[in-house]
This record gives structure tokens, sequence and C-alpha cells, in this order.
């Protein structure tokens, strides 16, 4: 009997799941599908940009410095045993460019960006904004949904072209100057080892990403219930998804970019 | 009253269930052209839902909703949203857009539209602000640095600056003193008038109610269980409503709270 509640449990779980999966599915088609039906709102847009790229822009560069510093630090401790100190430069640049930029600037983001537009939506809808601006001839889903997924899949890469460079700029200044290894070998090995191709998968899991924060933030902000808790709930929620979507996405998309 | 005999708003056997709980089952409704019809019921007795059900932001389980003739519920998307342009909407809390400024909340329908420029919406929104007697310097403010009263009126602003021949109103003087209340009831019955159109106002505030409205109707178990001239809502004759009205304790309604 305890089996057939655990398995009625599961079955419940998997149904919960699926439906919440196929909600999100129609919700991100229908809000893509206004990003390419007029009317525009570039204000919004423009609104959304600037939150994602401009105001994240000094937490995802202190992440970046200071994951390129750390890593040279420690691939240093391996390498210089089999005195293969050049690796250095080459470990820092493809873990920046390829895992480490696109991971911890989505990750900083989904808990600034995301976060926040899950609470504003989430607001508004407990306020009846939602419910009003569709009587004034405007469809939230256009006006509200549409531009945040757009910004967020146009800013992130932005960022993350900052987050490689000072990640690599982080390694370099451990690396010359508390390792003393020579700064023009460093640079050598850094612009010989990465390749467009690293450089470009990371920009598009950044897009992905991108796309992602904001798909959650607006999924589960539009969809709050019950006042503040509701909105509470609703705002914890699109970081936490957020979150594991990067995660598993980065796995996913580094098989699909790398694995052959 | 009304010369034409079509109602501007006919409702027959409007049905919403949420959950398990039916709270709306089984409504008729008429609202004549040009008139103000007040609904009057208990909190969540289903006021608001009746009214996002006209509004197409609840989708009704059952039943026929007609604005001049026709259903609006077997409607097209766009017939929908073009119907919806006719119609403004006092929300019960303001639901002023508090990320811009009031003018903007004054004349978002008009921009959306796309019916004029900025600048002339600017101008718009100032003229529609004295209207409901606020200076055209309000407009310059965010609507979080508003008093209640101010809020309200903003609303009421937003809501007929299309100048729509359908006003829906929700709870308009809640959480007002009953000075503010009655001045925002005078405001309603002027822009009604001076719009010419036809209103639905709901209220639990029986001053209110008489001022507003035309006709009222009480909305109760999911059911309008008594309809006549606004007027006689103190002397109806109906048990359910004479409790309302009075505020008596004892009655048909406190058998529903105790259930
Ligand atoms: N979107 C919704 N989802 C679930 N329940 C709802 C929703 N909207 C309203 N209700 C329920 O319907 C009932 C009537 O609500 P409402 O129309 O807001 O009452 P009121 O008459 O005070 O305006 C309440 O019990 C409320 O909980
Ligand atoms: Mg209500």
């Amino acid at each position: 009997m305890i089996v057939l509640d655990w398995l009625a449990a599961i079955g419940r779980a998997a149904f919960a799941i699926c439906r919440t999966t196929g909600a999100v599915a129609l919700f991100g088609a229908e809000g893509v599908s206004h990003i390419v039906r007029p009317p525009y709102y570039g204000r919004m847009f423009l609104r959304a940009f600037l939150e994602f790229a401009y105001f994240s822009l000094p937490v995802v560069a202190l992440t970046a410095v200071f994951s390129g510093m750390v890593i040279a630090l420690q691939s240093y401790t391996g390498f210089s045993r089999f005195n293969a100190e050049g690796a250095v430069a080459s470990i820092v640049v493809l873990s920046v460019v390829r895992e480490l930029g696109p991971v911890l600037a989505g990750l900083m983001v989904a808990g600034r960006v995301g976060a926040a537009m899950a609470a504003e939506l989430g607001t508004m809808r407990v306020t009846d904004q939602i419910d009003a601006l569709g009587t004034l001839s405007t469809n939230p889903m256009k006006y509200l949904v549409a531009p945040r997924l757009l910004a967020g899949t146009l800013a992130l890469p932005l960022l993350v072209v900052v987050a490689d460079i000072l990640g690599v700029a982080g390694g370099y200044l451990v690396a010359t100057v508390k390792l003393g290894l020579s700064p023009s070998a460093y640079l050598n090995n850094t612009f010989n080892f990465v390749t467009t191709n690293d450089v470009v998968s990371g920009l598009a899991k950044a897009a992905v990403f991108g796309f992602l924060i904001a798909l959650m933030g607006c999924f589960h902000g539009y969809n709050s219930k019950g006042g503040a808790q509701g909105v509470g709930a609703a705002t914890t929620s699109a970081v936490v998804m957020a979150s594991i979507m990067i995660l598993a996405g980065d796995y996913v998309l580094t098989e699909l970019f790398f694995a052959h | 009253m009304p010369t034409d005999p079509i109602p501007k708003i006919r409702i027959r056997g409007l049905r919403k269930r949420f959950g398990d709980k039916q709270v709306l089952d089984g409504v008729d409704l008429d609202v004549m052209p040009g008139t103000s019809m007040v609904v009057i019921g208990g909190s969540g007795t289903g006021k608001s839902v009746l009214l996002k059900s006209i509004l197409g932001l609840v989708e009704p389980d059952e039943g026929t909703i007609e604005i001049d003739g026709r259903n609006i519920l077997t409607m097209s998307r766009h017939e929908r949203e073009t119907l919806n342009r006719q119609i403004g909407m006092l929300f019960q809390a303001g639901a002023l857009f508090d990320s811009i400024p009031v003018w903007e909340n004054v004349a978002f329908g008009l921009l959306a539209q796309q019916k004029m420029s900025r600048d002339d919406a600017r101008k718009r929104a100032g003229e529609v602000l004295s209207q409901v007697g606020l200076a055209a310097s309000v407009g310059d403010l965010s609507p979080a640095e508003l008093s209640g009263g101010m809020q309200k009126r903003v609303g009421l602003a937003r809501a007929i600056a299309a100048q729509p021949s359908i006003l829906f109103f929700d709870e308009p003087t809640t959480g007002l003193d009953p000075i503010m209340g009655a001045v925002i009831d005078g405001l309603i019955v002027d822009c009604v008038k001076r719009l010419g159109s036809t209103a639905v106002a709901i209220t639990h505030d029986m001053a209110s109610a008489v001022r507003i409205g035309d006709r009222a109707a009480m909305l109760h178990r999911g059911k309008i269980v008594w309809t006549g001239p606004a007027a006689d809502l103190l002397q109806s004759g109906n048990e359910v409503v004479d409790q309302f009205t009075h505020g008596r304790r004892d009655g048909p309604i406190q058998m529903e709270l105790r259930k």
C-alpha cells in the first residue's frame, strides 16, 4: 500500500512538472511571437535592456575578475609541479570564455534581474495593473513580456564579452604580479589558444541563458497570485528555476557544441 | 428612461467557478443605454469577477454577455480588442502603473491606440486631470506620491480619457473618507453624464449606491436576487437587500457566512 502511495505521489509530481513545462513553453512561444509582430514597445525594451546590461555590469565584472584570478592561482598549483606553468594562461582563457563567463554571469543576473523582474510583474499582477493594461488597448504579453525576453537574449552576450575580458585580465594580473610569469608569454598563450568557436559558443550560451532568465522572471511574475506572499514566492521560483535551467542548459549546450 | 429597447449590456445565465467554489451561479442582468447600474453585494460574492467577465479578463464557464446585442464571448480576439476600446474601467485599488508618471497613466489608452503624439497626449492628460479636479501639474508626479483620493481621481481620469461609451467602477469609494467618497461619486456622475455613457458601478456603500445609480441590483450566492430603482434600495421589500442595506446581523446572509 505504501508503495502505491509513493507511486501515486511520483505520478502526481511528474504530472505537475509536465503541466508546468507545457505552460512555460506556451508562455514563451506567445512572448516570442509578440517580439516579431507590431506594435513594438521600444521604450520598454530599452528599460529592460538597461536593467539587464548596464545595471548588472558591476556585479558581473567583479565575479569575472575574481574567477579569473582564482583559476590562475589554482591551476598554477597543479601545473607548476609538472613545469607546465605556460598552460595557466590557456586554462584561464578557456574556462572563462567557454564556461565561467556565461554561467557565472547568468547566475548573477538571474539573482539580480530575474528576481526584480518577477517581483515587478508579480506586483503588477496582484494590484490589477496587468488587467488594467488589457482595458487600455494594450496586450500585456506584448508590452511587458516580449521586450524583456528580447532584452535578456541580447544583453547577456554583451555582459559576457565584458566578463570574458575581465576574467582573462584577472588571470593575467595574478599570473604576472603574484606568480611571476612572463607577461608577453602569458598573452601569447592566451590568444594562441582560444578559438573563435570557443568565444562564439560562450556567447550563444549567454543568449540562451538571458532568454531563460527573462522567461522565468516573466512567467512566475505574470502568473503570481495572492498578494505579497505570492509575489515573494514568484521571485524565489524565478531565481531557483532560472539557476537550475542555466546549469542544466550549460551541460546540454556544451554537449551540443563540443561533443563531436 | 430608455427609448431603445435593446439593453447596452445583457447578461444571461453567467456561471463561473474557481476550484470548487461556484462564484457566479447564473447571473442575469440588463443595463439600458445611458443609464447607471449599481451592483451591491457582500465582500467575495463575485462582484469583481462579474465586471472582469465583461471585460474579458475572466473566462466564464457558461452563459452569454451581449453588448449592443452581440455576444462578446464568441467574438474573435480582434473584435474583442476593438470593443474593449469602448470600455473604461476604474479598478478597485486604482491599478495605476507605478513605473510611469501620472500624465502617462491618464493618456495610456490614447498613446496605445496611437491616436496622438506624446506632446498632444500630455496636453490631453492635463485637460482630463482638470475634469477630475486635479491640477495639470499633478501629471508630473509618480502615482506613489499621491494620496488615496488622488489615486482614485487619476484612475477615473485614465478610465474616461478615451471617452468610452461604457464605464465600469469597482468599489470607487472603498477606503476613502465619507467626504472624499461623496466627491468621487460626484465626479463619477458628472463624467458619466458628460460622456453620455452607460455605467456599471460596484459598491457596498449605500450612500454611494444611491448617488451613482439609476438602478440597482443585488448579487447574492452567485445570482442577482433583486433589481429595482436605486432610490428604492432602503425600502426594497426584499429580505436579502433589506438586511444588507440596513447592515443587520440577522437574516439570510448570515446563514451563508456561518457555513
Ligand atoms: N483569479 C481567481 N482565481 C481564483 N479565485 C478567484 C479569482 N478571482 C476571484 N476569485 C474568487 O472569487 C470570489 C469572488 O471574488 P471577487 O469578485 O473579487 O469578490 P468581490 O465581490 O468582493 O469583488 C472570491 O472568493 C475570490 O477568492
Ligand atoms: Mg471586488
